[in-house]
């Protein structure tokens, strides 16, 4: 059976093609004005990579609009020269959605970043794409609003990286996601045009296109305004940690808390490695040497809270949990966030690289998941920290590494990648959250098959047909998945006999 | 199906330099000190240091950020850039604020990272003419207070002669170059008084000893501000502290060091660690910000200095902040009440370097009837940094505006600082009169007994140039 289909390889294949001369330069500098135009290549090195570090390439041009009208003039300037463009946010995604193109520029929206406008009354907030996800919340705060997508880089990626990347967060589990909370959007067509998708009520007439841009990967367009939903504050919430002997018991614990009909606002589970690297980043208090914690969050009605709040500890018992702490007040819930959100970051200060994965199973999967994945992580001779959420299985190992060790940054990459794929082996999928970008591109045939693939191909061509918008990334490339010549060399961990090939 | 390969899109092979992984090289750096591969590779490219950076914040570039200052010198490591006038423009556009270090998950220490480059900068690239004569201006005047006092004295005659206010209002002010601007703006209303007062060498405790410490008078301090330093022995004294000020101390060569003026950093943390050699202290109290966190970092400093290494890590072992001491020592001298709501400034050099943020806050609580506000977005420089608003003074304005904005949300009767360069800025762009204080002197005035706060209200308001008034007695 083939992976791609002749039409999909016609499609992919599209990748604008034209080359950043002199004259498109001077026509994108005319459309931003001084100051927008980033061309040093010192300057245009710090460009190279997102959250991602292990791939790089350096963009041609990078420029810094400061309005729609801005933006659309320079995608209009790329469409006419058939110059690719990726746009660019806070640079933390951690899929590689973000690298830039060769002979390509980069769209940054980091000067984008005024909230429009607040509407109290009806919940919604019109902010511009480059305003980071905690800056909303903070700006409506004042009258008991929120926004529920939390991403743990809330503090710094921007709206519009999450609208790309569909992001979600610790609270996903009873919230949903960014595109349960995002009412309509200001868009640039890869051909320059503005438009408006969705509309400020929550159902619209018609296709929703603005659902088909959300979690798109910034491959459909640029989004240039964001009309989000706010949501009122819980009347109570309450917060515990409950430590437990091994991975598989707190897993079980999970899944007895959903089968008795709670729905928490957050499950989280970091095992000894990542408790000890959150530890060192910011003492959040998590117990050290511990194999297995969970962050249960409920919030709600009071009484309801509370009595749940009563059925969850019974249930953290009842799975041998051997430690139960309970946040007494704002602050100290408030640090046990800050352990877990800053988990991945902490990494730092116990390896000098890392990889995070981002791969969905089934809950009930848990525990023999993470058993396969120590597995994995010995024969490599690597080590894995587990943190992830729980709740709606939505793993995150990270792969530790030393890149300055040859071949080490290799191996990681090679075992980060068949732990997607086991994932995907048990029933799941390739991305929860961090999207496919460049990093898991090859790996989209694992989930989907030639149909699929071509299906997704022609929605992208519709919406740009020149392939100038963000190529190459989240559909897989044949070229550059696999299809080289040359003999087939089995994956190391293949060899080992840990993973097989479906 | 078929299988799916392992191997990711595009030809991007995780790249590991040659060099960087055998440990040596310096690429467009010298081999003294150049920032280590080991704190670079900390650095794990998360972005959470980006909302913190006042540059950042300001131009939403990716090269004025602690990630891509981080990424630069990565970069120059390896050898992969120029040291040319763009690499180094990054690094003096940094205001050395330390937030992106608060801010930092995975513990990188930016503060190391950059004292290793800006002497490597200094050292090896050539400045433009302008910006060499004017540093040199600066490094000439500032640090001694001797040339300091004999600028004030010229600088309150050009106040009082009316020459300022002629030069203001026939425009040649304008005819100035920006920098210049910011130096005639950024001077202090030095009072003529205080120029002449010095602090005793020795000062006894009021009642029973409990502490001798030792006491850092500070070169711009010591001019300028010579009312928080009467202030801060009378506090420490009042506290049962005795205060030794040795007469010998000069600059501590914060301002020296924060340029990357290494050389002159170096002799003046040796002449100070002299200066202070038979003082027969067990801590030594800075009530500048600047100042305490250099002092803070001397045993780094001098660590390849075999005579000197040893004594400068004792020494920075002792140093604290005054607020620190005061917070550590068992109140005993009785306070007055002062009704007011005093907004509380972090200096950056005493929040993000010295980590010290809830001293002061206690120090101030201590007093009846104060009630002591934060002020949004405090994590975020106000610009002055040093001698970063004469050198910038562009980016220093517009930050030093966006603080006020912040400070005015909050309708504070006063401001705190314990920094006067922080002071100094904020009331550049203050737009009436707004009394404002080093905690300490509000201290000072609770245990005597005097409501500062009240007496410059009844002063009126409001003085319309802010700079001419004389806000608070700091
Ligand atoms: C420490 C850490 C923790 C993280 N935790 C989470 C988490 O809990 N949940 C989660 O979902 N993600 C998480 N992420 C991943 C990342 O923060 C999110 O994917 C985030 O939404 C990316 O936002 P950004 O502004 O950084 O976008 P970027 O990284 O700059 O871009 C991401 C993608 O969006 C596209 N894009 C950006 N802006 C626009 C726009 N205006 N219009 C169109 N396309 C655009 C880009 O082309 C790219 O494909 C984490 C990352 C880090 C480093
Ligand atoms: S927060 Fe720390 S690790 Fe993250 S990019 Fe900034 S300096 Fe690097
Ligand atoms: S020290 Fe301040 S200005 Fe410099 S990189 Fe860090 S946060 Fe930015």
């Amino acid at each position: 059976m083939t992976t791609y289909t002749e039409e999909y390889r016609a499609l992919v294949a599209q990748t604008g093609g034209g080359q950043v001369t002199e004259a498109f330069r001077r026509e994108v500098a005319a459309a931003v004005g001084p100051g927008g135009l980033i061309s040093e290549p010192a300057q245009l090195r710090t460009y190279e990579c997102d959250g991602l570090t292990g791939y790089r390439v350096v963009p041609a041009l990078v420029v810094l609009p400061v309005t729609t009208e801005e933006v659309a003039a320079v995608v209009r300037a790329c469409a006419r020269h058939r110059v690719p463009f990726v746009a660019r946010g806070a640079g933390t995604g951690l899929s590689g959605g973000a690298l830039p193109v060769a002979d390509g520029i980069v769209i940054g929206l980091a000067r984008m970043r005024a909230i429009r406008s607040v509407d109290v009354a009806d919940q919604r907030a019109v902010v511009l794409p480059g305003v980071t996800n905690a800056e909303i919340s903070a700006a409506v705060a004042q009258h008991d609003l929120y926004f529920a997508p939390d991403p743990s880089s809330q503090v710094v990626c921007t709206i519009g990286g999450n609208v790309a990347e569909n992001s979600g967060g610790a609270h996903c589990l009873k919230y949903g996601f960014t595109t349960n909370h995002v009412l309509a959007l200001t868009f640039v067509s890869p051909d320059g045009e503005v438009v408006t998708l969705g509309g400020d009520a929550p159902d619209q007439v018609g296709p929703d296109l603005r659902a088909v841009v959300l979690g798109s990967e910034g491959t459909l367009g640029i989004v240039t305004e964001v009309t989000v939903r706010l949501l009122r504050r819980p009347e109570a919430v309450r917060t515990l940690v409950a430590d437990f002997p091994d991975p598989g018991s707190a897993g079980d614990a999970v899944s007895d808390i959903i089968a008795a009909g709670i729905i928490p606002a957050a499950v989280e589970m970091l095992d000894e490695l990542a408790i000890e690297a959150c530890e060192k980043a910011v003492q959040a208090g998590y117990t050290l040497g511990c194999p297995a914690a969970l962050v249960v969050e409920l919030d709600g009605v009071g009484a309801e809270v509370d009595e749940e709040f009563q059925r969850v500890q019974e249930i953290c018992r009842a799975n041998a949990s051997t430690n139960i702490r309970i946040a007494d007040d704002a602050g100290e819930r408030a640090r046990i966030w800050k352990g877990r959100k800053a988990a991945f970051a902490a990494m730092g200060r116990i390896s000098p690289d890392y990889f995070v994965q981002d791969g969905v199973i089934p809950r009930t999967k848990l525990g023999s998941t993470l058993t396969r994945i120590r597995e994995m992580s010995d024969a490599a001779g690597l080590r894995v920290a587990n943190v992830f959420h729980a709740g709606d299985g939505n793993l995150h190992p990270l792969v530790l590494y030393n890149g300055a060790v040859a071949g080490e940054a290799e191996r990681a990459e090679h075992l980060a990648t068949a732990i997607v794929e086991l994932c995907v082996e048990q029933g799941g999928s390739i991305t929860g959250e961090h999207g496919v970008g460049s990093d898991k591109a090859c790996s989209m045939t694992a989930m989907f098959g030639p149909e699929d693939l071509t299906v997704m191909a022609r929605v992208r061509a519709a919406f740009d047909p020149q392939g100038i918008c963000n190529p190459g990334k989240v559909l897989p490339t044949p070229r550059l998945c696999g299809e080289r010549p040359g003999p087939y060399r089995p994956h190391p961990l293949e060899a080992a006999g840990l993973i097989e090939r479906m | 199906m078929t299988s799916p390969d392992p191997t990711s899109q595009a030809d991007l092979h995780p790249e590991v330099d040659a060099l960087a992984a055998a440990g040596q090289g310096s690429g467009i750096f010298d081999e003294h000190h150049p920032p280590a591969d080991e704190l670079i590779s900390d650095c794990v490219h998360c972005g959470f240091c980006l909302p913190t950076c006042p540059t950042y914040a300001l131009w939403g570039e990716e090269m004025d950020s602690p990630r891509g200052r981080i990424h630069l010198m990565k970069m120059g490591k390896e050898g992969a850039v120029e040291l040319d006038d763009t690499y180094a423009q990054h690094f003096d556009a940094c205001l050395g604020c330390m937030a992106c270090v608060t801010a930092c998950p995975s513990g990188v220490q930016y503060d190391k990272l950059i004292e290793a480059v800006r002497p490597q900068l200094e050292r090896n690239h050539r400045r433009s003419l302008p910006d060499r004569l004017f540093r040199g201006m600066i490094f000439i005047l500032f640090p001694y207070p001797s040339r300091l006092r004999v600028a004030a004295v010229l600088g309150e005659l050009y106040r009082r002669l009316g020459v300022r206010s002629l030069v203001h209002r026939t425009g040649a002010i304008r005819l100035l170059p920006a920098r210049l601007q910011a130096v005639e703006a950024l001077m202090p209303p030095a009072q003529l008084r205080h120029l002449a007062t010095r602090t005793p060498a020795v000062t006894p405790a009021v009642g029973t000893t409990r502490r001798r410490v030792g006491f850092l008078t500070g070169c711009v301090q010591r001019v300028f501000f010579a009312d928080v330093n009467q202030a801060t022995v009378r506090v420490l004294t009042a506290e049962g502290c005795e205060v030794v000020a040795p007469a010998s101390q000069r600059c501590c060569g914060a301002l020296s060091e924060h340029a990357g003026r290494e050389p002159e950093a170096l002799q003046r943390a040796r002449e100070l660690i002299d200066a202070f050699a038979d003082a027969e202290v067990d801590t030594i109290v800075s009530n500048v910000a600047g100042c305490g966190s250099s002092l803070k970092e001397y045993g780094r400093l001098l660590r390849d200095d075999p005579e000197y290494a040893e004594r400068a890590a004792a020494f920075s072992a002792k140093v604290r902040d005054v607020s620190e001491l005061l917070a550590e020592l068992e109140p005993v001298a009785p306070r007055h009440p002062i009704e007011a709501r005093v907004a509380y400034h972090d200096a950056c050099h005493l929040g993000h370097a010295q980590g010290v943020r809830s001293q002061p806050r206690e120090v101030l609580r201590s007093i009846p009837g104060l009630q002591v506000t934060d002020i949004p977005e405090a994590e975020i420089c106000c610009g002055s940094a040093g001698i970063y608003n004469l050198v910038n003074p562009e980016p220093a304005e517009e930050l030093g505006r966006r603080k006020v904005e912040h400070v005015l949300s909050v309708q504070p009767d006063a401001l705190a600082t314990a920094n006067p360069g922080c002071l100094l800025q904020i009331r550049r762009y203050w737009p009436g009169e707004l009394p404002m204080f080093h905690p300490v002197e509000l201290l000072d005035a609770s245990i005597r007994g005097v409501d500062p706060v009240a007496a410059a209200g009844s002063r009126g308001r409001p003085a319309l140039d802010a700079r001419t008034s004389e806000p608070g007695t700091f």
